[in-house]
């Protein structure tokens, strides 16, 4: 008889980390795996301020994404002043013994695709990064969150960090999607759905049959907008797809730890009758290609939907704000979201740059020609010569899409990707904030398909009629 | 890091949901040394007209509100990016607490390491405060840390919570490296026991 209350998968993992918890109810938490990339030179300096050393630089790898240049890829970037960071992060992890994935390395990328691509992401492990979109790692199974500077600082010194234990969230998405639906409509939806802050202070867990049946790259996609839900860490349960993804890779546990390691990785599961502190449960049914239209991730449509009337807002203040996101966004109420003109489109991001969403763009380009200026930014060297290998630079090349290095780039605004004041960007990335994309852009944001077909229409255009 | 205990200063109301950390300082200023003042990156984008003017309806362009300390935010304020240069452009700019119905996760860890105190409060809580500080003739609110109380005004009260161990640290202005260092034989204990357990953690290079 076993006498142990039913876990969630997040306890299961929180359990095996907290090294110890204050009568406060903190709790200190060891850290298996610390990626950082060049924003990670405010912790370094504290650090040489106070005369500490990198505690752990087995486990703490250094990846160059942030201000690496899509079109000057060997130099950095084109502008000294933005070479600077990367310059940074390559002087600390020198200094510190810390393996480096720079400028020229075939393993570079967006960190959040080379973690799981080099094996670096394992399910069970606790992995944080000083980037909000470190939940895309927690579709391996793995508690993995975005901290701070301080944090980092913190991370680096003691390869520990000071947490309250969070609350968890159960979101269910069952059924089958619909033709053309892909998992960045499922968590555009699910936000508009519960919230940007719906989430806030909690953990959320992902599961369901729609779940279950994405690929690893669409786990990684969903789990990766968690932060524009307000959850800290969104997580899968590892199965069978989880680890035919990670045999072999890099940094993956060899041929004789793998088994054991696999025994322990399926019991990495939220058991029966565990309790979250609240539940979510959709159809994937109800689901339609989506985007958004306003300056919060919340601010989600299908695409055959219609851009909100301020004047039907009974609450004054969300009134206002409504009228302020669409002069921002240069939108006029009633307008049909396939009405909408765009000026330029972004394929990449660590939400949607991986080789799944480079082929699904592809199909949509294949033989299309572009109205408007379009770029491609793979997630990855790796990615990158894959894509190559099977044909897709060429597909995009032929209809006029540019055909990047891998780096953050226009997701970002700080490496010299921008979409300039007063255009519109469908863009595959995960935040479309005012000036997200440079100073007076307007982003609206979809999956690689819908930006695709954007490009070759110069409007926003339901994928479904390209099918 | 500054302690926090006690503060009775010049508040302000910022009457907008789901404020990001590229609202509070924009990406292009993310490469700014520590050292360099950060204030003049606050809000850049949001205070300025499209012409790249200082807009007068943006409330801290206002001359009365060239001295506030707390400002009084809308629904989860700090959202997105973990850049932690959003801490550093509220407090060179002088504000040293902020109060909102929510907060971004990472943003409310960010300011509590930092020494900027943020406190969350019932909207309906916020909502009172808006108007309050519109109706008195003094904009000042004080704040007192140890009793977890927020004094507006004209009298009202407002409790808040916060969690006893990042209270100790505020309190104290205490690092918690240093703190973590003290349990430095745990850690190592623990380390031992991940190894032992779970080999397959370590990172095979």
């Amino acid at each position: 008889m076993n006498n142990c209350p039913p876990k969630t998968l997040f306890e299961k993992i929180w359990d095996r980390h907290v090294i110890l918890t204050r009568d406060d109810g903190a709790s200190l938490l060891s850290i298996d795996r610390h990626l950082c990339h060049e924003g990670s030179f405010h912790a370094f300096d504290k650090l040489n301020l106070e005369n500490r050393r990198v505690r752990r630089p087995d486990l703490t790898i250094a990846i160059a994404d942030h201000y690496v240049s899509t079109r000057f890829p060997d130099l950095g970037n084109e502008t000294e002043e933005l070479r600077v960071p990367i310059e940074k992060l390559t002087k600390n992890a020198q200094n510190a013994g810390i393996t480096l994935y720079g400028i020229g390395s075939e393993e570079q990328g967006i960190v959040h695709v080379v973690g799981p691509e080099q094996g670096l992401t394992i399910p069970g492990i606790t992995l944080v990064c000083g980037d909000s979109h470190t939940a895309t790692h927690g579709a391996f199974g793995c508690l993995a969150f975005g901290i701070g500077a301080s944090e980092v600082a913190h991370v680096l010194a003691t390869q520990t960090l000071w947490q309250q234990k969070p609350k968890t969230m159960k979101i269910v998405v069952n059924d089958s999607l619909m033709p053309g639906v892909v998992a960045k409509d499922i968590i555009l939806h699910l936000i508009s759905h519960i919230g940007a802050n719906g989430a806030s202070g909690h953990m959320i867990e992902y599961s369901g049959s729609a779940i279950s049946a994405l690929s690893m790259e669409g786990r990684m996609t969903v789990c990766n907008m968690s932060i524009e839900a307000g959850g800290r860490a969104g997580m899968i349960a590892p199965d069978q797809k989880t680890f035919d993804y990670l045999e072999g890779r890099k940094h993956t546990p060899g041929s004789s730890a793998w088994q054991l390691a696999l025994e322990d990785w399926r019991s990495l599961k939220s058991d029966p009758g565990a309790v979250f502190d609240s539940e979510v449960s959709i159809s994937a049914t109800e689901i339609a290609p989506s985007l958004t239209w306003g300056n919060s991730p919340e601010e989600t449509l299908p695409v055959t939907g219609s851009i909100p009337h301020p004047s039907e807002e009974i609450d004054t203040s969300r009134r206002e704000a409504l009228e302020l996101t669409l002069e921002y966004m240069g939108l006029e109420p009633g307008t049909k979201l396939i009405d909408i003109k765009v000026d330029r489109v972004f394929i990449g991001s660590c939400t949607n740059s991986r080789i799944e969403d480079l082929r699904s763009a592809a199909e949509i380009a294949r033989g299309r020609k572009t109205k408007i200026p379009a770029i491609v930014v793979p997630g990855s060297t790796k990615i990158k010569q894959q894509a190559e290998n099977e044909g897709l630079d060429a597909i995009f090349k032929d209809a006029g899409f540019e055909w990047r290095a891998t780096g953050c780039s226009m997701c970002v605004g700080m490496n010299g990707d921008t979409t300039p004041p007063g255009e519109r960007c469908a863009s595959t990335s995960n935040r479309n904030f005012k000036g997200r994309q440079g100073p007076g852009s307007r982003t609206h944001l979809m999956s690689p398909a819908m930006a695709a077909a954007a490009a070759v229409t110069g409007h926003v255009t339901d994928v479904r009629d390209f099918s | 890091m500054q302690p926090f205990q006690r503060l009775e200063a010049r508040a302000a109301s910022l009457q907008l949901a789901n404020i990001d950390t590229d609202q509070i300082i924009p990406a292009r200023f993310l490469k700014t040394s520590r050292s360099v003042d950060h204030g003049q990156f606050l809000f850049h984008d949001m205070r300025r007209s499209t012409t790249g003017d200082l807009d007068d309806k943006f409330v801290l362009n206002q001359e009365d509100n060239s001295t506030v300390q707390i400002l009084v935010a809308d629904t989860n304020f700090g959202c997105g990016s973990s850049r932690e240069s959003a801490i550093y452009a509220l407090q060179d700019a002088g504000v040293k607490c902020v109060i909102a119905p929510s907060f971004g996760d990472i943003f409310y860890n960010n300011a509590l390491k930092n020494g900027l105190l943020p406190i969350s409060l019932d909207r309906s809580i916020v909502e009172i405060i808006w108007e309050t500080l519109e109706s008195a003739n003094s904009a000042q609110i004080e704040i007192d840390l140890e009793l977890q109380s927020v004094h507006l005004p004209d009298g009202k009260t407002f409790t808040f919570q916060i969690d006893l161990f990042r209270k100790q640290c505020l309190l104290e202005g205490m690092d918690d490296i240093d703190l973590t260092f003290k349990y430095i034989d745990t850690i190592e204990t623990h380390e031992k026991f991940e190894e032992k357990e779970y080999p397959w953690t370590r990172l095979v290079s």
